[in-house]
């Protein structure tokens, strides 16, 4: 367990642009997860290029809309229609928008703070 | 410009060993594009971790899925243990290192027995299944499942393999190496397997490190990354490099896995030869606090466990992020422009594991 | 060759006996260390509920008062998170899998001795 981790705060503002800059350097994205705290919800954005991994921390009150990152990294698209099928957080500008249809449970948003 | 017709693909299909559904829309014969829709086995495990405490969730953690469950279990135990800085004895490591060898010995048997299947090659399914059943047995007799180990916990392992048992390990992967040996051969020079592996479904380089493929896809395309190298467990006094493809279709991918096999079976020859003596686990007191990210290499690829604890016995998140969610962008980017007689070992290649996608 | 490889593999096949045809007829001969069922022997045990306490998925419950020892088969994952907990050691994993059962019942293990002693006295 001698690889190198780092873990960066950042505010939803800087979002796709420290996006952006790690994916001119050749990083790729490996998985973005959220945590649910009540009130707050925690997202992480992970990268790795040659064994070296970091990840991009936000914490943001549950109900605001985020940016997608879609059109730097396509396969966010799944990611982020997981999260908004299972927390209910929303993401405006998806590249593909399956508007709740992916996961299909008898219970819609099942991890949510509701 | 022709009409475009919208054909069902699961989740019930004969050649699928897990549900997983496709909307193909079809122009003629070729796909033009697929839409995906998963749930059929979502058990919400991520949400169990609140009602079940730290120590006894390995059980939990260890039944994500079937195929793959031992390195679960390890990948869970680790974090656990890098949390609370727990120093797993070297014996303990050794042996985790050789079960989760086996495990992925048995795991590419399983996936080269169904892509036999998907071609319609019933006879190759037999004889792959055939010796798998040697390495299950070995299986039962060290841990007591065949599927389900049930031997990791946190701290170290449940049960200890004694030295007589291990030499007479040796003598069974003697006699694998030369049955496994036969059934490559068929599978790589066979006319008819050929014909319908060769140039099927071809991933480029940047396709594939641009839309984050992980595992045998990611290697079969030609970029050399084995998360093994991180050193976890006891990969880092063993000697091994990660095995590569150059034009990234559906027969280097099978390539890529009969080479694992055999780099798995010189890794076990390798760690029964320098396991030290000692115990085999630590005593755990007190809970975790603090939070961890731990990355494994399963018979699929990476796999990420995230886990936060608050200082209580129950967790507050679990997050697994299995190789085969990674695997599908990739998936749906290799169905457009197929033939339909093609999408079944186009979905067999990325090795689908969907309980483990839905947990 | 790039064609026929199977058929080395088909004549084998052919002339040697089964596996299967075999299996079906003898006995199946388990391993030292499968894990088949839970056993108990119920003269040492002290109906103290660690292991109802300890078990991840509620199959055992202990009566203290009527001294009954009782486990639901269907629910039982054979882990032995019991065996490693009892404080008496009356517990012990057996290598034989228990039958398949038509219903969901409980199998109840009482100590007569105990009965006996309380009818009696």
């Amino acid at each position: 367990m001698t690889n190198k981790q780092e873990i960066r705060n950042i505010t939803l503002n800087e979002l796709v642009s420290s996006v952006r800059d790690l994916a001119s350097k050749g990083y790729r994205l490996v998985q973005m997860s959220c945590t649910n705290f009540g009130e707050n919800v925690q997202l992480n954005y992970s990268f790795d290029k040659d064994y070296e991994f970091i990840n991009l921390r936000l914490d943001i009150p549950s109900d605001t809309q985020v940016q997608s990152i879609s059109n730097i990294y396509w396969s966010a698209v799944m990611y982020e229609n997981e999260i908004h099928d299972l927390f209910g957080l929303k993401f405006n500008g998806m590249a593909i928008d399956f508007k709740g249809n992916l996961y299909r449970t008898s219970v819609k948003i099942p991890f949510g703070s509701c | 410009m022709s009409r475009r017709t919208i054909i069902p693909f699961g989740p019930q299909h004969p050649v699928l060993p897990e549900p997983i559904h496709l909307d193909l829309v079809m122009e003629d014969e070729k796909v033009v594009e697929a839409i995906p829709s998963i749930g059929f086995v979502h058990r919400g495990l991520e949400k169990l971790v609140e009602k079940k405490d730290f120590i006894e969730y390995i059980y939990v953690a260890e039944r994500i899925c079937g195929i793959c469950s031992f390195m679960h279990g390890m990948g869970y135990s680790q974090a656990i243990e890098q949390i609370m800085n727990i120093e797993v004895p070297e014996r303990a490591l050794f042996l985790r290192t050789i079960w989760a060898e086996f495990s992925r010995i048995h795991s590419h048997l399983l996936w080269l027995g169904l892509l036999a299947d998907a071609f319609g090659f019933e006879s190759l399914f037999m004889q792959s299944w055939r010796v798998r059943e040697k390495v299950l047995d070995i299986m039962e007799e060290t841990t007591g499942g065949r599927v389900i180990f049930g031997s990791c916990k946190i701290g170290g392992v449940r049960k200890d393999i004694d030295t007589v048992t291990l030499k007479r390990i040796e003598k069974v992967l003697v006699d694998l190496e030369k049955e496994i040996r036969e059934i490559s051969n068929v599978f790589l020079n066979e006319y008819t397997v050929k014909s319908r592996l060769v140039g099927v479904g071809v991933l480029s380089k940047e396709d594939a490190y641009n839309l984050g493929a992980v595992g045998p896809m990611m290697r079969a395309s030609g970029i050399a990354q084995d998360m093994r190298k991180l050193g976890y467990g006891a990969y880092s006094q063993l000697d091994f490099e990660p095995i590569t493809r150059a034009s990234g279709d559906s027969y280097d991918r099978c390539a890529v896995r009969i080479e694992e096999l055999f780099q798995s079976i010189d890794l076990i020859r390798q760690a029964i030869g320098k396991i030290p003596e000692g115990p085999v686990d630590t005593k755990v007191t007190g809970n975790p606090d603090g939070e961890a990210f731990v990355r494994l290499e399963q018979p699929r690829g990476e796999v990420v466990y995230y886990v936060k604890a608050n200082g209580t016995k129950f967790l507050d998140r679990l997050r697994v992020r299995t190789p085969t969610f990674a695997n599908i962008p990739a998936l749906l980017k290799m169905l457009k422009g197929c033939d339909y007689a093609d999408v079944p070992i186009l979905i067999l290649t990325i090795d689908p594991c969907i309980s483990c996608t839905e947990r | 060759m790039f064609a026929f490889n199977m058929t080395k593999s088909i004549f084998k096949n052919l002339f040697t006996k089964s596996p299967a045809a075999r299996a079906s007829l003898a006995k199946k001969e388990f391993k030292r260390n499968t894990r088949g069922k839970i056993d108990i022997n119920i003269e040492s045990c002290v109906f103290c509920g660690i292991c109802q306490k300890k078990c991840p998925t509620g199959a055992i419950s202990v009566n203290r008062t009527d001294k009954k020892w009782e486990i639901e088969r269907l629910k039982c994952i054979t882990c032995g998170y019991c065996v490693e907990a009892c404080p008496k050691k009356c517990l012990s994993m057996g290598n034989e899998y228990s039958g398949p059962a038509l219903s969901k019942d409980k199998e109840v293990f009482e100590n007569a001795r105990v009965l006996d002693n309380a009818t009696n006295s």
